[in-house]
């Protein structure tokens, strides 16, 4: 065994084995997912202004918000109990089986890797537009992109309690910035800088207009899931995991409501629909230059933290995959050093460029909502299932979801009424996208599964199901 | 060249040493360590190590 070995190895039936490092605690459970989520605040979220006006976007707000708190809820019963690296990829191929499992880790890689590259493309956006206010018209973002991407990519790959201990201060930093913004506009004298009286007209295109404003109100939201992938190197997964999570998704209650509150009373609907960066215009209208500069500083941050937690995220699914050797084996290591997923950072390094640099910024999106949206129909499938197969008492659970089987079936409804919605917005995107993972699923089922490793794979001391 | 151009060329060889530091360290670690050690994570160890050491 090479040097260094000894000091990082775990000691299980007689071999040395390498494992992520456990070192996380709920704090960066709680970074991971709002760290990842928090930059919808700061844009995109107001697209569902224009689709349903600014009554149809608080609607899709609270009505979104009901769907991420079903997720949060469900995910955190699952993986206190399947602590794995991969989340809902290691959920489904215990609970599901093989093919789901690769499905799911197909949305993981892909949504974040791409949520990583808008992130980036808004960075290098941001610091073009303050550029261009100094008076350098049409610089180049692309390097600013890439340094985004290869700094964030350096920081993950050379740990991960200081990964998420950086995204811990940059997010809170961001989600503060929203909480001034909301003060500095005196919300406890209504009218004296909040016009919601003369602003808020019902809805404009009546209730399909909220049907269709479901889509963008996901932005809200978007990427909670992605605590499950710390999982593995939580010190106490049963403990930190449904404590980040739950804590995650009010932080995200709380921040949405906010920023809807603060921007819809201070701009028009008409304007506040299409604007690229809604928190820093609500911002500028305030007509405070400290205000403005620290709304814009918490929309870098927020993209900063969002691109770093997808590193994280997308890493340690691509990690499990070649783990189980579901992709080559070769990205399933860890680094002796650092404790990483090493290979699989640096893989997905190039994608996440390539897709950062096409400059497709909505078409990536799109097909980064719509591969989360997959993701959460599955787990509807997936707790009927963990219910049935391991009742509650027969495994040891962290956390359990109350009321069940209501939240399934209020996801499942919300999952089936944001499809309706997407269909209409993005009808061929969201083709495109299904064609895609039905072609994956054939290529993995006849070309790639005659190479795993069956019973390789299971190595979880889990009790047989219910009826095995 | 004013302040703009000087932090493009300033970020792309920032970038660029970064991105080449984790290629060169990865080529590095993979030919310093048998791969079979560094392949060997496996899900649920810990959980297996806590059953053995109840069985012990």
């Amino acid at each position: 065994m090479a040097n260094g070995a000894s000091e990082v190895a775990v000691e299980g039936g007689g071999n040395k084995r390498l494992q992520l490092l456990k070192v996380l605690g709920p704090v960066h459970v709680w970074a991971l997912g709002v760290g990842i989520v928090l930059v919808g605040e700061f844009m995109g979220w107001n697209f569902s202004v224009g689709k349903g006006g600014a009554l149809g976007s608080l609607i899709a707000c609270w009505f979104i918000g009901l769907l991420y708190t079903c997720v949060a809820m469900i995910d955190s019963e699952v993986t206190s109990t399947v602590a794995a690296a991969g989340g809902q990829y290691a959920q489904a191929k215990h609970i599901i089986g093989p093919l789901m499992a690769f499905n799911v880790a197909l949305y993981l890689v892909l949504a974040y890797t791409m949520l990583e590259a808008a992130d980036a493309l808004v960075v290098g956006d941001l610091i073009s537009t303050v550029a261009a206010q100094t008076g350098h018209e049409g610089l180049d973002p692309k390097p600013f992109v890439l340094l985004t991407i290869a700094v964030l990519a350096w920081l993950n790959y050379r740990g991960v309690f200081m990964t998420l201990s950086v995204n811990f201060v940059i997010t809170a930093i961001a989600f503060l910035s929203i909480v001034v913004l909301f003060f500095a506009t005196e919300p406890w004298i209504q009218g004296k800088v909040l016009q919601h009286g003369e602003l808020l007209d019902g809805l404009p295109y009546g209730w399909i207009g909220v049907v269709a404003a479901l889509q963008f109100g996901m932005w809200y939201y978007l990427g909670i899931e992605g605590t499950c992938q710390a999982v593995e190197e939580c010190r106490s997964p049963r403990r930190a995991l449904p404590l980040g999570t739950i804590t995650g998704i009010v932080t995200l209650l709380i921040a949405a409501t906010l920023t809807w509150y603060v921007s819809s009373g201070l701009l028009p609907w008409e304007y506040l629909g299409q604007s690229g960066v809604p928190l820093y215009d609500t911002a500028r209208v305030l007509g405070s230059p400290a205000l403005s500069g620290l709304l814009f500083l918490g929309t870098i941050l927020a993209a900063v933290a969002s691109a770093n937690g997808c590193i994280n995220d997308a890493s340690r699914a691509w990690f499990s995959l070649g783990r189980d050797r579901y992709m080559p084996a070769w990205f399933g290591a860890v680094h002796p050093r650092y404790r990483t997923p090493f290979r699989s950072i640096i893989f997905l390094i190039p994608i996440a460029v390539s897709f950062a640099f096409t400059g497709l910024l909505d078409q990536v999106i799109t097909f980064s909502i719509l591969s989360g949206l997959l993701g959460y129909t599955f787990m509807t499938i997936n707790i009927v299932k963990f219910r049935r197969q391991w009742p509650l008492g027969s495994i040891d659970r962290g956390y359990v979801h109350p009321m069940h089987p209501l939240p399934m079936i209020a996801l499942l409804t919300l999952c089936v009424a944001t499809y309706f919605a997407t269909f209409l917005g993005y009808g061929s995107t969201l083709l495109a996208t299904m064609s895609f993972y039905i072609i994956a699923s054939v290529w993995f089922h006849f070309r790639r599964y005659p190479f795993v490793e069956r019973g390789s794979q299971f190595t979880m001391p889990w009790p047989r199901p219910l009826g095995y | 060249m004013d302040f703009w151009n000087v932090m493009s060329y300033l970020a792309w060889i920032i970038s660029g040493a970064l991105l080449f530091w984790i290629v060169f360290d990865a080529i590095k670690v993979s030919k310093e360590y048998d791969e079979d050690y560094l392949l060997s994570s496996r899900e649920g160890e810990d959980l297996l190590l806590d059953e053995e050491k109840g069985n012990g």
